[in-house]
């Protein structure tokens, strides 16, 4: 299996991250998972609305490599799962007692809310801060190999009291999630400013087209292209550089690199 | 003050062979809708309204793949996806999986406006609908006999062509390794079914505004979606343009090419129609897709590399133009 699809289900599969188990709920409190995988040669594969499949981010895989299309939702993309045997569980599996917490709290205070976001009672006007005052839960890794091939792999479990049927970033391609021949992003965030802002091509279109480095792409596209305290990412160039930019207080976030540097953090590091 | 200008698409990929009756049925239908568009732009109404009445009339007539007269999944059903975008802030509503709406691109609209989301899909884009009133009729109503033998000749066509549950060659692609010029998503060309429908506007403030609505495939599976209700993909308008595509979803949306269309404008100080041929040659895989694009000066784009795609275009110094070739 190749790293990078190792490595978010890895992320799927613990509970403290909004995808797959500990995936958020809806306002009707149940799970609808997304994800959405794309390598380097343009292949890719998307699903949503998930509800019993323990690793979305492999049926995404499974919809890049095993059908004529790139992205199937809701009931269809079940029915190709169990075709294809992938994992299921019960749909209770995925939700956790702190999830349940969360919607109650969000409920209550009559908001949909990024991932992890803590409902604080916050005036009406700085509900937009607010949005911005979370640590994101979606995961996503993208990698670039020694021969500089790319990849780039985002799931999410989406946002707290969202509606039954949103989509959010996490599976549009171009939008949480892309890849070509030389950066691979994955973006994390609130979604609807995302799509907006289509932020994972655009960091790819701003190295394209006018010859930015994959640093500049990154910090434009955060700075230019969605309002503060929306959006954070992870990206890799062919080159093997890393960034990891967000205007949010803090991203969850990490990166290693061949030649021995890597880097764990959650706020932003103080430069001189 | 610009001009204002319109384009509409009824869908890329066209048979040569397609009789010469429905040849014309066709352009007089993308005809009616284009003035339908420059009445309402007469009257000053913003870019974001005329492109959802436009659509609106593509998808209630059965000639297209929209709405009434949609493409059927393999199950003999219809599901339909839409998405607009208005230029002015970056608004967007997209839906997916739509099987009773009569106007999927007004239901996009109300995700738009009325939800906190920007894009909602199968029973909770229908649930939504509810809540807000907007008309709803049975599947049946979309379903038209046309569609019914197409999708039968596409299950014949395709146990040969390809099977998603055989992994081939074919597969490692994304399906888009059929090259035969005649076929379109590994359909022979005369029961695809291209017609998707898109209108892009600039009005005369310089707002620009895109929609896109579709059936989707011919036959395709359940669940699966397309390019149309991805913003950057089937739809994208921002300040500087409306782009709407259709063609083979998967190479689409593979080439975010509605965003890159903008993109390229923005990034690489290209005029609008530069930048639809630079999308088209350099971001398209051949025989693939095609576009209708608007800039806020009042200039109207186009570009395919299929062969033919349904289109209408106008602007406010009296030039109009309806073709397929």
């Amino acid at each position: 299996m190749c790293p990078r699809v190792h490595s978010v289900r890895e992320l799927e599969n613990n509970p403290h991250f909004n995808a797959g188990k500990g995936s958020v709920l809806t306002s009707s409190g149940t799970v609808e998972m997304e994800a959405c995988i794309m390598d380097g040669n343009m292949k890719c594969g998307a699903v949503s609305g998930l509800t019993t499949v323990v690793n979305a981010i492999s049926l995404a895989r499974l919809v890049m490599e095993r059908t004529p299309h790139i992205y199937l939702a809701f009931d269809g993309a079940e029915a190709f799962a169990r075709e294809h045997g992938v994992e299921t569980l019960d749909a209770s599996h995925f939700i956790t007692p702190e999830n349940i917490q969360r919607l109650k709290q969000a409920k209550e205070a009559n908001r949909v809310q990024i991932d992890y976001t803590q409902p604080m009672q916050k005036k009406e006007e700085d509900t937009a801060t607010a949005d911005g005052d979370s640590q994101t839960g979606t995961v996503g890794c993208v990698a670039v190999d020694s021969d500089g091939n790319l990849a780039a792999a985002t799931s999410t479990g989406g946002l707290v009291n969202k509606m039954v049927g949103r989509i959010g970033d996490t599976p549009l391609i171009g939008a949480g999630t892309y890849a070509n021949s030389l950066c691979a992003v994955s973006a994390t965030g609130k979604g609807e400013a995302i799509i907006r802002g289509t932020v994972a091509r655009d960091v790819a279109a701003l190295m394209e087209f006018k010859g930015l480095s994959l640093e500049e792409a990154a910090a434009c596209v955060v700075k230019e292209r969605v309002p503060k305290g929306n959006v954070g990412l992870v990206a890799v160039s062919a080159t093997g550089e890393v960034t990891m930019p967000f205007n949010t207080t803090g991203m969850f976030r990490a990166c290693a690199t061949e030649d021995g540097y890597s880097e764990i953090a959650i706020w932003p590091l103080t430069k001189d | 003050m610009v001009g204002w200008a319109i384009a509409v698409h009824g869908g890329a990929g066209v048979d040569p062979n397609l009789p010469h009756h429905r040849q014309e049925e066709a352009k007089q239908v993308l005809a009616r809708c284009l003035n339908m568009g420059i009445s309402a732009l007469r009257s000053s109404l913003p870019a974001v309204d005329v492109v959802e009445l436009v659509v609106r009339e593509l998808e209630s007539d059965p000639v297209f793949n929209s709405g009434r007269g949609s493409a059927l999944t393999e199950k003999g059903t219809a599901e339909m996806e839409a998405s607009i975008m208005d230029g002015v802030g970056r608004r967007c509503g997209a839906v997916s999986g739509v099987t009773t709406v009569k106007n999927p691109i007004s239901l996009a609209r109300l995700v738009m406006d009325k939800s906190p989301h920007s894009y909602l899909a199968f029973a909770g884009a229908e649930e939504f609908a509810r809540l807000h009133g907007a008309e709803v009729v049975d599947n049946d109503y979309f379903i038209t006999e046309d569609n019914k033998g197409m999708l039968k000749l596409a299950k014949e066509a395709n146990t040969i062509m390809f099977d998603y549950r055989i992994p081939t060659v074919l597969s490692d692609t994304c399906g888009a390794s059929v090259e035969n010029p005649l076929q379109m998503n590994g359909l022979p060309i005369s029961v695809y079914a291209p017609e998707t429908v898109g209108c892009v506007v600039v009005d005369a403030q310089g707002r620009c505004a895109a929609a896109t609505s579709t059936g989707g495939l011919m036959n395709k599976m359940c669940g699966r979606i397309g390019d149309s209700p991805l913003i950057g993909a089937g739809t994208y308008a921002c300040g500087l343009c409306g782009v709407s595509c259709t063609g083979e979803g998967e190479a689409i949306i593979r080439g975010t090419l509605a965003r890159d269309v903008a993109a390229v404008m923005e990034y690489k100080g290209l005029g609008l129609q530069a930048a639809v041929d630079f999308v088209v040659k350099e971001r398209l895989d051949e025989g693939k897709a095609g576009m209708i694009a608007v800039s806020r000066n009042g200039e109207v784009g186009c570009g395919f590399n299929t062969n033919g795609m349904f289109r209408g275009f106008a602007t406010e110094d009296g030039f109009v133009e309806v073709g397929i070739w």
